[in-house]
């Protein structure tokens, strides 16, 4: 929840049903996009709750800045085991975690 | 009087630990926790009992057709009502789909089914597909702020719109409300109305005379009364039961059948095709014996202490906002905190072992008008004592204090 509070808030004009996560009990909004000249990802979201968006920023930290391979490739799973905080990425409903490293690891996918 | 403090002795469910806290179960109206002989019902039936109802004339089957149908009869005295009027379904939901279906010839374009603001979806989406079907107008008797039905309000309504159908919940699932269905059913009946009562959270904690109701139809789920999930009942006025269509065809259900043409029998074996869910009914069977043997008046007081015991606790934390009618209530507190999301706070509880619920508890229409994105959710029964609420109250200020740190 305090790393939550690092995460600068998203602007409402980027709260879009598009960018909303599907499969989250709570709302989370992320935008991926891919930086052409460095050929990495560049990621930003937002969450209304706290604890989701504490976990977004670990999440965000994963994956930005990694090029669409390199992304594709991680493991975030087990990063979060390294973390301790696995039962965060459990496959039941409401937590979106799951749902938004999937999000993020099909749009990599696409670009790798 | 049955010492209600041990009943708890009896589900094992709530002797474990939950992230090192003892269990403290407060989603009953999600689900209700198991006795053990409910359990021991469902085993006994598997391990030494097992056979097919209705067919067959070998013991076994013999035994599992005498002890299945005694259960309909068991429902049936509980309610008050006649074994013929008990459908076996899967669940409350397939009770008002199976009733809704049933209804399609009744209504014309421009009817009204007339339901309230504060129904489970299951007890709006069957209607309003039936209104789509048949150009019949969906109605809605509001709520008002605090989220409480006014009984004088829903009979002017009643009165204004003269509905075909009047549908309502009889105890409220995400505020816990008791709605005076007595009167609105006899409101309703005045206009020839169809009246059919959502009981799915009622009836553990009201035990209803379904014939004083006097409603045409009532649904539960026996899961949320001590007993296994995927079954469910349907009570039916045995005229206005065996008056609709048959739901779902196969055998069991049939009385001949030839491929030119099939007859049926009559309710309540018409709509229960197919195999039916025995060690459920056997289990739910074990659940009404278990309520059966203990004092109702006694139970329903000790739920009433317990649920105004909560209720003081929770309105002394500064910040606390408690939707729904405080007084004639089931035992569930559906509140917020200030402006914390509900879902923070479930969170947060469950690191403290403590299990509610949060969300719009399937009530999305009614979270829009109390312009709410959710809620947190606690339910009470029985097996629950003042001890569960002591601890989580002292996680809900912890909880509170780390979001607020």
């Amino acid at each position: 929840m305090l790393l939550g509070k690092k995460l600068p808030t998203l602007p409402d004009v980027l709260k879009t049903d598009e960018a909303r996560v599907r499969g989250c009990e709570s709302n989370v909004w992320l935008h991926i996009d891919l930086d052409e000249q460095q050929q990495h990802l560049v990621l930003v979201g937002d969450s209304d709750t706290r604890i989701v968006k504490g976990l977004l920023v670990i999440v965000l930290a994963i994956y930005n800045a990694r090029t669409p391979m390199d992304a594709a490739k991680v493991d975030a799973y087990s990063e979060f085991e390294k973390l301790g905080l696995i039962k965060h990425l459990s496959p039941s409903r409401g937590n979106g975690i799951k749902a938004i490293v999937d999000t993020i690891q099909q749009q990599a996918a696409k670009w790798a | 009087m049955s010492d209600i403090t041990q009943l708890r002795n009896d589900f094992p469910t709530l002797k474990q630990t939950i992230e090192g806290h003892p269990l403290v179960y407060l989603d009953s109206g999600a689900t209700s926790q198991k006795p053990q002989t409910v359990i021991d019902a469902i085993n006994r039936f598997y391990a030494k009992n097992n056979a097919n109802v209705h067919r067959g004339l070998h013991t076994l089957s013999e035994k599992a057709t005498f002890n299945y149908e005694k259960v309909r009869e068991k429902m049936a005295n509980f309610l008050h009502v006649n074994a013929t009027e008990i459908v076996w379904t899967s669940g409350a939901t397939e009770s008002i789909n199976l009733v809704a279906a049933g209804l399609t010839q009744n209504l014309s374009q421009n009817d009204i089914i007339l339901i309230t603001a504060l129904e489970h979806h299951a007890n709006i989406v069957p209607w309003q597909q039936l209104a789509l079907r048949t150009k019949a107008k969906l109605e809605v008797i509001p709520v008002n702020e605090q989220g409480c039905i006014e009984t004088t309000q829903a009979i002017s309504k009643i009165t204004q719109l003269k509905p075909k159908i009047f549908a309502c919940s009889h105890a409220s699932n995400t505020l816990g409300n008791i709605q005076e269905v007595e009167k609105l059913i006899a409101k309703a009946k005045e206009f020839g109305a169809i009246t059919l009562i959502d009981g799915a959270q009622a009836f553990l904690h009201l035990r209803p005379n379904l014939r004083q109701l006097d409603c045409d139809f009532y649904v539960l789920s026996a899961h949320k009364a001590l007993g296994p999930t995927g079954l469910g009942v349907l009570y039916g006025k045995y005229d206005a039961l065996n008056a609709l269509p048959v739901y779902k065809t196969g055998g069991e259900m049939i009385e001949t059948v030839s491929f030119d043409k099939t007859t049926f029998r009559q309710a309540p074996a018409k709509f229960e095709p197919g195999t039916p869910n025995i060690s459920a009914v056997l289990g739910f069977g074990a659940a009404l014996d278990y309520l059966e043997a203990i004092d109702f008046g006694a139970l329903h007081q000790y739920e009433q202490d317990l649920y105004q015991y909560l209720i003081q606790k929770l309105q002394s934390i500064e910040g606390i906002k408690i939707y729904g009618d405080l007084k004639h209530n089931i035992g569930t507190a559906s509140f917020t905190y200030k402006n914390e999301h509900h879902y923070d706070l479930a969170m947060l509880l469950n690191s403290y072992g403590i299990a509610a619920r949060s969300g719009h508890h399937c009530t999305q229409p009614l979270m829009q008008t109390l312009n709410l994105n959710g809620t947190i959710r606690v339910s009470l029964a029985f097996y629950n004592n003042k001890a569960d609420i002591d601890r989580f109250i002292s996680a809900l200020h912890e909880c509170i204090a780390l979001l607020e740190g």
